[in-house]
């Protein structure tokens, strides 16, 4: 097996937007003075008279934003998730959603993987928020490959976008030569009939691993990539429930109000199946290294095949 | 000014408040007394100052004006409806199910409205990404801004002060609409944003003063502003809520409040007999 080569997809996020800088001329990304973690740091080298610092001010960068995108240009706005989409809810949903505003957010740092932080940084709850404001678009990309691919899919997209990146490496799984990314399109990595994983973000590469294990036990897990949260490709939720009689999610996010709710929301109107939701259990999280921290609160492989195998009395 | 002139804005920000207080009574709710405070700044800022085209409300090189107060839609909505931007009728659909005309401008639907507002602190921000973007692209385009005494009391509102400065926004003017009311009572009483001007003084801007109900100071005022020096430049402006309805002004009460029928009729006689005055 050829070595797995490891990105974080905040990496995948600065270089886009370095690559997209010279095809997307209007372009400006503003930052709140943490480009070198978000790596809009690596625009900003590329293109320092279209990068916007807006100091340690999230809520005045996502009002700014939301003025130049009035003006017709493009803007990415980008911090960490706690403060993107937790301190500065209020101003996304009034100046960006509600006059539907083409704004795109870049939040880095989501979940657990923000590692030795600890809990203050660790937003398990950006999804939730994000999804309450009508109208605004969520895409949690899986790996580097889509991470960059939806960069751009955004950047074509007229309206508000919430991008999720992580901090932490992560497997790069999809090939670059072959993959498409369709905005609000789930994606079958994995066919299967006994049950469907569906997955988010870093729990996608974990989701295709317990697959494997749970094949060797005789189980096929059909598993699903969904990448656009918002809108949620229903279509592609539904037909596996219908398929496969049973869903497992698995989200590196609170389990209340984010993939696996809204894969819940879909399923108890048009095909009541039971969904098991992997994802942090309704607490806070702590400092330590990102990979015992992933493991330490069931974001694992592991414990995808564990509830997949309780789901079917196994 | 000469004579002429001022009176031609009189009578137009007399029509304004008319409109401000048919909306209001109308829904049978809004926010008259703030509304009244700066009619007779919208007045001025979209008959004599703004480069802006009733029939082209989204022209690329408009001006733009943000209303971060805005609450006070009434005086907004009643100055573009005098502008042509809208029949001055629809002002009676004010608040209404269906109508376009919201409780807080919805830049969306409504005609010469260029940044959705009503929570309050943001919209000097929206102001500032407008500003920045216009020396970003080379627009040569002012933004104007207009935000409450009491509102100062937002955080957001300095973290955008800061910004403005930093990026040296010269397009882009604050007015302050210093009445010194707020819902829980006087500003001062309730949690005091003063002094307003040595604090934006602090924070880089050019400051200018002017009264809010005098087109001489008015004119004096934006013309002074219309140099440009590297700085944003805020103008605080010192009304009366409630400006033009006798029983409404400087009063805590009139702050979103609207008036019965028997109020409503006394608010419109009183501003007939000014039109009157002004037009004989």
């Amino acid at each position: 097996m050829a070595d797995i080569i490891k990105k974080a997809t905040r990496e995948s996020y600065g270089e886009a937007l370095a690559e997209l800088s010279s095809e997307y001329t209007d372009l400006l990304v503003l930052d709140a003075d943490l480009a070198a973690a978000t790596k809009t740091g690596i625009f900003k080298k590329a293109c320092p008279e279209r990068f916007i610092d807006c100091g340690i001010a999230e809520a005045d960068m996502m009002g700014v934003a939301a003025g130049i995108a009035s003006t017709g240009h493009k803007v990415f706005a980008s911090s960490f998730a706690m403060f993107a989409a937790g301190r500065a809810f209020e101003i996304v949903r009034n100046s960006i959603g509600y006059p539907h505003l083409n704004v795109k957010i870049g939040a880095t740092h989501a979940g657990i993987s923000v590692g030795e932080d600890g809990a203050t940084h660790q937003c398990n709850e950006d999804i939730a928020l994000m999804r309450t404001i009508p109208g605004m678009t969520i895409i949690n990309p899986a790996d580097h490959v889509e991470a960059k691919a939806a960069v751009r899919a955004a950047l074509d997209f007229e309206g508000p976008v919430y991008m999720r990146f992580g901090r932490l490496a992560v497997p790069v799984f999809n090939d670059a030569d072959t993959y498409k990314f369709e905005l609000g399109k789930g994606i079958t990595l994995r066919e299967g009939s006994d049950i469907t994983i569906i997955a988010t973000g870093l729990m996608v590469n974990e989701a295709l691993m317990a697959a494997d294990t749970l094949k060797a036990e005789g189980i096929n897990a059909r598993v699903i990539n969904i990448h656009t949260i918002k809108p949620i490709d229903r279509d592609i939720i539904i037909k596996a429930a219908k398929e496969t009689g049973a869903i497992v999610t698995a989200e590196e996010h609170s389990v209340i109000g984010g993939l696996g709710s809204a894969v819940a929301e879909v399923v108890t109107e048009e095909c009541p199946v039971p969904v098991y939701k992997v994802g942090v259990n309704d607490v806070f999280g702590h400092s330590g290294p990102a990979a015992d921290l992933l493991k330490e609160f069931g974001l694992s492989a592991d414990n995808i095949a564990d509830k997949v195998r309780k789901a079917l009395n196994k | 000014m000469n004579d002429l002139k001022k009176k031609q804005l009189q009578i137009t920000a007399c029509k304004v408040r008319m409109g401000i207080i048919e909306g209001v009574f109308n829904a049978k709710s809004g926010h008259p007394g703030g509304s009244l405070s700066i009619a007779d700044l919208l007045t001025y800022l979209y008959f004599e100052q703004m480069n802006v085209d009733p029939a082209d409300p989204k022209k690329a090189d408009r001006d733009r004006l943000v209303l971060s107060k805005g609450h006070t839609a009434p005086a907004l909505y009643s100055v573009l409806a005098q502008k042509g931007y809208f029949p001055v009728d629809e002002l009676k659909t004010l608040r209404h199910i269906g109508a376009r005309l919201q409780g807080h401008p919805d830049m969306k639907y409504i005609p010469g409205v260029d940044m959705s507002t009503g929570s309050l602190g943001q919209g000097i921000s929206a102001a500032c990404g407008m500003a920045l973007s216009a020396k970003k692209f080379g627009d040569d385009y002012k933004v104007y801004a207009i935000t409450g005494d009491g509102e100062l009391e937002e955080g957001q509102v300095w973290e955008a002060a800061m910004f403005a400065a930093h990026y040296k926004l010269d397009n882009l003017v604050v007015i302050v609409d210093n009445n010194g009311l707020q819902i829980d009572g006087r500003i001062t009483e309730v949690m005091s944003p003063m002094p307003i001007t040595d604090k934006f003084e602090a924070f880089g801007w050019k400051v200018l003063t002017m009264d809010a109900h005098d087109f001489d100071d008015i004119e004096k005022t934006f013309a002074e502003a219309a140099k440009t020096d590297g700085r944003p430049t805020v103008i605080v402006q010192k009304s009366i809520k409630g400006k033009g309805v006798s029983y409404m002004e400087d009063q805590v009460g009139w702050h979103g409040t609207a008036p019965n029928k028997e109020q409503y009729d006394q608010a419109m006689s009183e501003l007939n007999a000014q039109l009157a005055a002004l037009e004989g």
